[in-house]
């Protein structure tokens, strides 16, 4: 096995004296000080998250969005240009591949983020599903050359290496990136010109993406994140990725914007309620299981993993629950959950909430012991610990 | 606080500083690796702990590390403040953030460190 591969942060990372650990092929850093300072710090102002190990896919083509509809779960082709959607690689059985957000940056143009862990397979079942895919017949118009009926071909690029990608995310995340020397969201020429370019971040709502510049390079800004506040990922070239971390963080630190390492961000999107793969999702879960069965357009004529979920019975499959409990002692990933004597499930996710300051955890049940109210008891270390079955959403941010 | 170069010291991470009853703590470099500590579990006054057994817990946001009795005896008192407030454990590890009182009973281990030799053991610097 190959030693891990590095961001282009990383001796700021080590700089900084972050603690690092592999996590997904790549030595990423979990903590700077203090996890819950930079929880915190994301609540209550900003944290900058360097997540370039994360996967990019660049999807292109006449009929990219077609090739979409077929190869994910859900509805791309009529995703809007300059918006984005949640979205998952499903196997053939129904089960998940990876879960991916894909951001529309053009008519025939389509990038698909995936986890670092799960890069190779998605890039596998984007490839494959191109090959098997047949496009929709052309429709003839005035131009009849071969090249107007094929359209540009479909192609499956993986950007991953020439990509890097920073997060700010918390309730002052606007003010970091409007105070930010360099970041801009037009040029000059642009907003002398067409006022439609000249584009400020009020014209950038949730799960929405546009190019903006930073010093002269392309920064695609995205109004999407993974810790319940509001906040911003940011594509840019690798070798620009520094001057960027540096430029942020120059403006972010006056108002209280902290870098932030990986035990932060999995603190926050478990309050979130987001899930996580290799623990609330997996290969062997079929997105109905973990509540997620809205993602996937069932409608569709044809797309991977139809055939699958159609032939599923989930019936007694687990479901994924909300577990809440007293105390200071957190059930983790892996720790038995039981009702009574009987045990019905396992933990997938737990930590000592830092905002709510009790015990949360995410888990799969046995359906008969899942409804909201219920009382389990998870195992701790040989300690039975009751625990409440709720939704599995602990932490909204007030709007 | 005793000076740092008087404690003794276990591979286990933990530091002894020896009275009327032996005072018992964790290391910083143990405090570092574990992250915040958000809860210790410590055995209750007059339990009786036997060098090299687990006796109690320190968890963290991330991890749980397992406390090692240093010594053998009997736990005369506990430091009441760190179960109130875990943090101290990061903030103060050879001060506030102290943990049990042993009455030591049994002979001393014969493979406890002194300063110099844990400091190899963690590869750190004084």
């Amino acid at each position: 096995m190959s030693d891990p591969r590095t961001t282009p942060l990383h001796d700021r990372h080590a700089a900084l004296g972050a603690a690092f650990t592999d996590f997904g092929g790549w030595l990423m850093p979990v903590r700077y000080e203090s996890d819950l300072a930079e929880h915190r710090a994301v609540r209550e102002a900003a944290g900058l998250f360097d997540i370039s190990h994360m996967a990019e896919i660049s999807v292109t083509g006449s009929h990219a969005g077609a090739l979409l509809d077929y190869a994910l779960a859900g509805r791309l082709s009529t995703l809007t240009v300059g918006k984005a959607k949640y979205s998952f690689i499903l196997a053939g059985d129904g089960g998940i591949v990876d879960d991916v957000i894909v951001y529309r940056l053009a008519e025939d143009r389509f990038l698909v983020v995936a986890n670092a862990g799960n890069r190779v397979a998605a890039v596998e079942a984007l490839r494959a599903a191109a090959e098997s895919f047949t496009p929709p017949a052309p429709e003839i118009g005035a131009d009849n050359s071969f090249a107007a009926v094929a359209g540009k071909p479909v192609s499956v690029e993986d950007g991953t290496d020439a990509t890097a990608l920073l997060a700010v995310q918390g309730p002052r995340a606007r003010d970091v990136l409007e105070a930010t020397a360099g970041v801009e969201f037009a040029t000059p020429a642009e907003r002398a010109g067409d006022p439609d370019t000249d584009w400020t971040l009020d014209d950038l709502p949730y799960y929405a993406a546009r190019v903006g510049r930073f010093d002269g390079t392309h920064v695609l800004v995205a109004r999407t994140g993974y810790t319940g506040e509001n906040g911003y990922e940011l594509f840019i070239a690798t070798e620009r990725a520094g001057e960027l971390w540096d430029a942020l963080l120059l403006a972010g630190e006056p108002l209280g914007m902290r870098p932030a390492g990986l035990a932060a961000r999995d603190t926050l999107r478990l309050e979130a309620g987001m899930p996580l793969y290799g623990h609330e999702l997996g290969r062997g879960i079929r997105p109905a299981q973990a509540g997620l069965d809205r993602v996937v357009a069932r409608d569709k004529d044809a797309f991977v993993g139809k055939a699958g979920l159609e032939a599923a019975d989930l019936t007694s499959a687990p479901v994924l629950v909300g577990l809440v409990s007293e105390g200071r002692r957190a059930g983790r990933a892996g720790y038995d959950v039981y009702r009574g004597e009987d045990l019905v499930g396992e933990v997938t996710s737990g930590a000592l909430s830092p905002t709510l300051g009790h015990p949360i955890a995410m888990a799969f049940v046995d359906p008969s012991a899942s409804e909201a109210g219920s009382t389990l008891t998870i195992d701790v270390r040989g300690t039975r610990v009751p625990a409440t079955v709720t939704a599995p959403t602990f932490y909204r941010r007030k709007k | 606080m005793t000076a740092l170069e008087n404690l003794a010291y276990t591979a286990e991470h933990e530091w002894i500083a020896t009275g009327d009853a032996a005072t018992v703590g964790i290391t910083d470099f143990a405090a570092g690796k574990l992250g915040d500590v958000v809860f210790v579990d410590l055995p209750a006054v007059g339990t009786a702990v036997t060098a090299g057994q687990v006796c109690g817990e320190i968890e963290s946001t991330k991890s749980v590390g397992e406390l090692y009795a240093p010594l053998t005896g009997e736990v005369v008192e506990i430091n009441d403040a760190v179960v109130d407030d875990p943090s101290l454990v990061n903030s103060d590890p050879y001060g506030e953030g102290w943990l049990v009182k042993i009455r030591v009973t049994g002979a001393a281990p014969d493979d406890l460190l002194d300063r110099a030799a844990y400091l190899s053991l963690t590869g750190g610097e004084e």
